[in-house]
């Protein structure tokens, strides 16, 4: 790993050269860069600050790469999600009958974060294996090829973002207004788990292929797992144990806090004890709670990023070689 | 002394598995018993490096010089050791490396700029010089991959030159692009030189390193056989070549008398004769010359090819023989033997040349080499400048310039 830091030049140079080192051509002023075997967690995290322009290049190019030469170009970037939330607005209105008030902004409000979390991972999971030829020639910090991922959906993230303003502008929704800051705390929470799960994903699939492929099932599978088209507030009154076995699913709380945000003016709230297959779709909990969760998500994404990064750097050293 | 990069007990070690695991099926099935080689590409090497300076690291492929260069630019991680490295470094081992064939050109600059880790400011203010060192203000804002190779060429080499690196990593890159685009290359080289930077400089092909380098870094199995001036440092690096070739070509002797790798051939002595010169030590242009070898055969060669070489001050080389592979070669008998390369005259103008003598198999694999052999001057006795002496009168006439076409 490349480390930046200052060295002190007298420890290499013996005491009587020191007259002559002290020249013109001195370089002991110069920035040094230590390339070792330690991975340490602090100058990792300089040198992808350093890189922050590198990654919004990157996003840059992510983004038009992606739909250079398509006539729709970029509208195809609203267009999937678009008709993912058409196809479970239909199916599970009108097939499955479930009665939600606004069903559809309630999906909204959901899908919204699950798509730049699916997408990332995605996209993040093959960063490393996609850009070889950078990867074997260019010393950069490689986990900028992950983040760049996030940031390019984090990007598609805003365009949903400003579509859902406009459909609660267009139908007279209004949020609720008070728990509107929970928006951007979820966000930060999600932008570091999602982060820390690119990283990790990103180093492991050099190593092992098969990841680029199990990321789709589990995210498959994972999505069933967040209360995005059904209530989460069912759930809990269905089973209070199964219920706090959601929230520790980090996505969860991110979820129930945008939907909290979104969709708690349009519908009623409250706790449903008699009959929770009908009773309200979201609870009544206080704002405290809501961001009690979402601290509790942040430190767990602080942590794994910080493990991730640490794997990420045990794994780099040999990422020329394995490519 | 003030050292540009300083590599400190480097080692680097590779696990080769006999076959490559990357599924989580295999992985799983061979779990625990993979099946590998140990490979150390790198063991405990230990070089400081003077900034200003310009260094080769020379070896054959597979002896490490590459993974040595990768450990100082920081693409791979050495498995102990460390390396510290003093200043902006810009490491050139693939020209072009991330060029996205669907942006523009003014777009790769900066994309490609920001990769080898300029600012978005900085690639502003270089914008036009990159432009313009790459030659393609005309094509700048079309999409890379309608670019020919060249062009994609020069846009890499003009971004990474233009990185204004304290360090400067090439590896063999010297080596692709037409020759025009070669010698801007050399000419960016020694600007840089003359800038005090430090440049390292990869190869396997040695004339290229003795034109350019100070010193030259022979590595040979992972390790540093020495750190010389060129001439010196491609002796080594040649004895290196030869002394493998000869443990896979000659297994142990069958009495088991002498497992010691001992050379077919060997050049004993280089002598010049000036057969024109008479009682002078020099020649003077035009003179004949002739170079002898003395030949110790040690194992009959059949198909033996005589190769000669002449160099000039900067030593670049400006004649080689090649032997004439069908021709069919000369045998060479076991004993004592002496080979003369015969030349009538020579058109050398002014100037001291070392020749360079070698003796190869009918496979091309020297077998013996003798660099630098000899030296001689040439003293010009006209008035004529340059190089050579080409044969030419000066006539007045009437008569009209007749089309060449």
């Amino acid at each position: 790993m490349v480390a930046e830091n200052e060295l002190e030049h007298s420890e290499t140079a013996p005491i009587g050269m020191l007259d002559s080192a002290s020249s013109e051509n001195d370089r002991s002023d110069l920035p040094a860069r230590v390339v070792s075997a330690r991975v340490l967690l602090r100058p990792r995290l300089k040198e992808i600050w350093k890189s922050r322009e590198l990654l919004l290049f990157l996003i840059r190019k992510e983004l038009k790469v992606k739909y250079k030469g398509s006539f729709l170009g970029f509208i195809w970037s609203m267009i999937n999600p678009a008709i993912v939330l058409m196809v479970y607005f239909v199916v599970f209105r009108y097939f499955l009958h479930t009665a939600f008030p606004q069903f559809a902004l309630y999906l909204f409000s959901g899908l919204l974060v699950w798509n730049f979390f699916g997408v990332s991972l995605g996209g993040a999971s093959t960063a490393i294996v996609r850009n070889a030829g950078i990867v074997k020639k260019v010393s950069f910090p490689r986990e900028i090829l992950a983040i760049s991922q996030v940031g390019t959906s984090l990007v598609f993230f805003f365009f949903q973002f400003i579509v859902l303003v406009i459909y609660l502008i267009g139908f007279h929704y209004a949020p609720a207004w008070g728990y509107l800051p929970l928006i951007l705390a979820a966000l930060v929470d999600l932008v570091i788990i999602t982060t820390a799960l690119s990283i990790f994903l990103s180093a492991v699939n050099v190593y092992l292929r098969d990841v680029q492929h199990l990321i789709d099932v589990v995210l498959q599978a994972w999505f069933w797992g967040v209360p995005i088209i059904y209530s989460y507030n069912r759930v809990y009154h269905h089973s209070h144990l199964l219920g706090y076995f959601f929230l520790a699913d980090p996505i969860t709380p991110i979820v129930l806090s945008f939907q909290r945000a979104i969709y708690g003016h349009v519908a009623p709230l409250g706790y449903s004890y008699a009959n929770g297959a009908s009773g309200p779709v979201l609870a009544n909990y206080p704002y405290h709670f809501y961001l009690l969760m979402l601290g509790w998500v942040f430190v767990t994404g602080v942590v794994l990023l910080f493990i991730s990064l640490l794997v990420f750097g045990r794994l780099e050293g040999n990422f020329a070689e394995e490519l | 002394m003030n050292y540009a990069v300083e590599v400190q007990d480097l080692s680097k070690h590779f696990r080769l598995y006999h076959e490559k695991y990357s599924s989580l099926k295999e992985r799983v099935l061979h779990a625990g018993n993979l099946p590998y080689d140990d490979f150390w590409a790198l063991q405990d090497v230990s070089v400081a490096i003077e900034a200003g300076k310009t260094v080769g690291i020379l070896g054959r492929n597979g002896s490490g010089k590459s993974t040595l260069l990768k450990c100082i630019a920081g693409i791979l991680q050495p498995s102990s050791g460390q390396v510290i490295v003093r200043g902006q470094l810009a490491a050139m081992l693939e020209l072009g490396a991330g060029m996205q064939p669907e942006l523009s050109g003014r777009e790769n600059i900066y994309l490609n700029g920001s990769l080898l880790g300029l600012s978005r400011k900085e690639i502003s203010r270089r914008f036009d010089d990159i432009v313009a060192f790459a030659e393609l203000e005309q094509f700048i804002d079309n999409q890379v991959r309608y670019y020919s190779s060249g062009m994609y060429v020069r846009l890499g080499f003009a971004v990474a030159v233009n990185v204004d690196p304290d360090v400067l990593l090439v590896d063999e890159v010297l080596a692709v692009g037409d020759e025009r685009f070669q010698q801007k290359c050399l000419d960016k080289v020694s600007e840089f030189q003359e800038e005090g930077r430090t440049i390292i400089v990869v190869s396997h092909a040695p004339d290229m390193l003795r034109q350019i380098c100070e010193e030259i870094i022979v590595i040979d199995h992972g390790k540093i056989l020495t750190v010389a001036p060129p001439g010196e440092a491609i002796r080594i690096f040649r004895d290196s070549l030869i002394a493998t070739d000869e443990v896979h070509t000659e297994p142990e002797t069958v009495d088991g008398v002498s497992s010691m790798p001992r050379r077919q051939v060997e050049i004993t002595e280089v002598g010049l004769e000036f057969p024109g010169a008479g009682e002078r030590t020099y020649l003077v242009t035009g003179d004949p010359l002739r170079v002898r070898a003395r030949l110790v055969v040690h194992q009959a060669v059949r198909g033996a090819r005589f190769e000669l070489t002449l160099l000039n001050e900067r030593n670049e080389v400006i004649f080689g023989s090649q032997g004439d592979a069908l021709a069919g070669g000369d045998v060479l008998d076991p004993g004592e033997t002496y080979v003369s390369f015969v030349f009538d005259t020579v058109p050398l103008l002014d100037g001291r040349f070392t020749v360079n003598v070698y003796v190869r198999d009918a496979h091309s694999k020297m077998l013996a080499n003798a660099e630098p052999a000899a030296t001689f001057e040439v003293m010009n006795p006209g008035r004529s400048v340059g190089m050579f002496s080409l044969a030419m009168r000066t006539e007045l006439s009437d008569q009209p310039i007749a089309s060449s076409n």
